[in-house]
């Protein structure tokens, strides 16, 4: 064997260690704490009268949806000028809830607290607790999530009051 | 010399976009008021009053407490709101363009439609007027 090919061999194998020790390394970086998407207009105008919810709560159709209902947001108005709703859809849509392969999320859905993951996150919460003084609604995020107004909701930071 | 010149422009540019930053959003509100020819001013009273008024089913106060120096709170969300007196929180009633956004958002939720002019001089001149002393009625 010469030298030529000792050195075409050993790059081969070597390209193969990068494929197969990065693929995991690859996936674990994906679930590694990426840092939230953000945008200053929707964590403004978003989080003016409750926290500014992630995008990937609710899926694009949803989010569509209710930039499209701003004047009757949930019983009060919140509506905003085109252009500001504009910027804020457009964020929200590219970061929304995306479905399973071959599976279209719910759209019909507009409020957190109803969708089917929400719910199964929160079944150890007893309807007393919802309503309890520390918390008081489920909108108020905060309560339990200390990071939930910087997009944080890590399973080790929840204090349920 | 050349130098000089270029920072009088500079500072007077700087001047002229911190005076138009500090242009008062009453201002527009008493132009506006003006169109009606028995407009006669704004009253600090009148404001205090609206403040107070229940509408559909809230008031300015559900959310924002009686004495606008406190804290309030956000009646379905539970949100902290910072206090509206200027007294307390200085920024308020500072930028005309957030001034219009919730003056039309939050008439429209507690009377069902859209303040006056009148009503919204009335009620910007009652929270100027409060100090640490005043009796909130």
């Amino acid at each position: 064997m010469n030298k030529a090919m000792h050195l075409q061999r050993f790059s081969a194998a070597a390209a193969l260690c990068l494929v197969v020790v990065g693929m995991p390394l690859a996936a674990h970086a994906d679930n590694a704490k990426k840092p939230a998407p953000s945008n200053p207009v929707w964590q403004e105008e978003c989080g003016s009268c409750h926290i500014a919810y992630p995008p990937r709560f609710l899926p694009a159709e949803s989010w569509r949806s209710m930039m499209g209902a701003l004047d009757r947001h949930f019983g009060t108005d919140a509506s905003l000028d085109a252009r500001t709703a504009a910027t804020i859809e457009t964020f929200l849509v590219q970061n929304a809830k995306r479905g399973k392969p071959g599976q279209k999320p719910d759209g019909s859905i507009l409020r957190i607290t109803e969708t089917k993951w929400f719910r199964s996150e929160h079944d150890e919460i007893s309807a007393a607790k919802w309503k309890s003084p520390a918390i008081g609604s489920a909108a108020n995020c905060g309560a339990c999530h200390p990071g939930a107004d910087k997009g944080s909701f890590r399973e080790r930071d929840i204090k349920v009051p | 010399m050349k130098q000089a010149a270029r920072i009088g422009t500079l500072a007077a540019a700087l001047l002229a976009a911190s005076l138009a930053q500090a242009a008062d959003p009453l201002d527009a509100i008493a132009t506006a008021a003006r169109s009606d020819s028995s407009f006669s001013g704004f009253s600090a009273e009148r404001g205090a009053a609206l403040w107070g008024r229940k509408g559909k089913d809230w008031s300015c106060s559900t959310c924002h407490t009686a004495d606008p120096r406190k804290l309030g709170r956000h009646t379905v969300t539970g949100k902290t709101i910072q206090p509206m007196a200027p007294v307390s929180n200085p920024k308020r009633f500072t930028d005309a363009a957030k001034v219009d956004k919730w003056f039309k958002r939050n008439c429209r939720d507690v009377f069902n439609r859209e303040c006056t002019a009148q009503e919204k001089g009335d009620v910007i001149t009652w929270l100027r007027s409060v100090t640490p002393s005043s009796v909130i009625p």
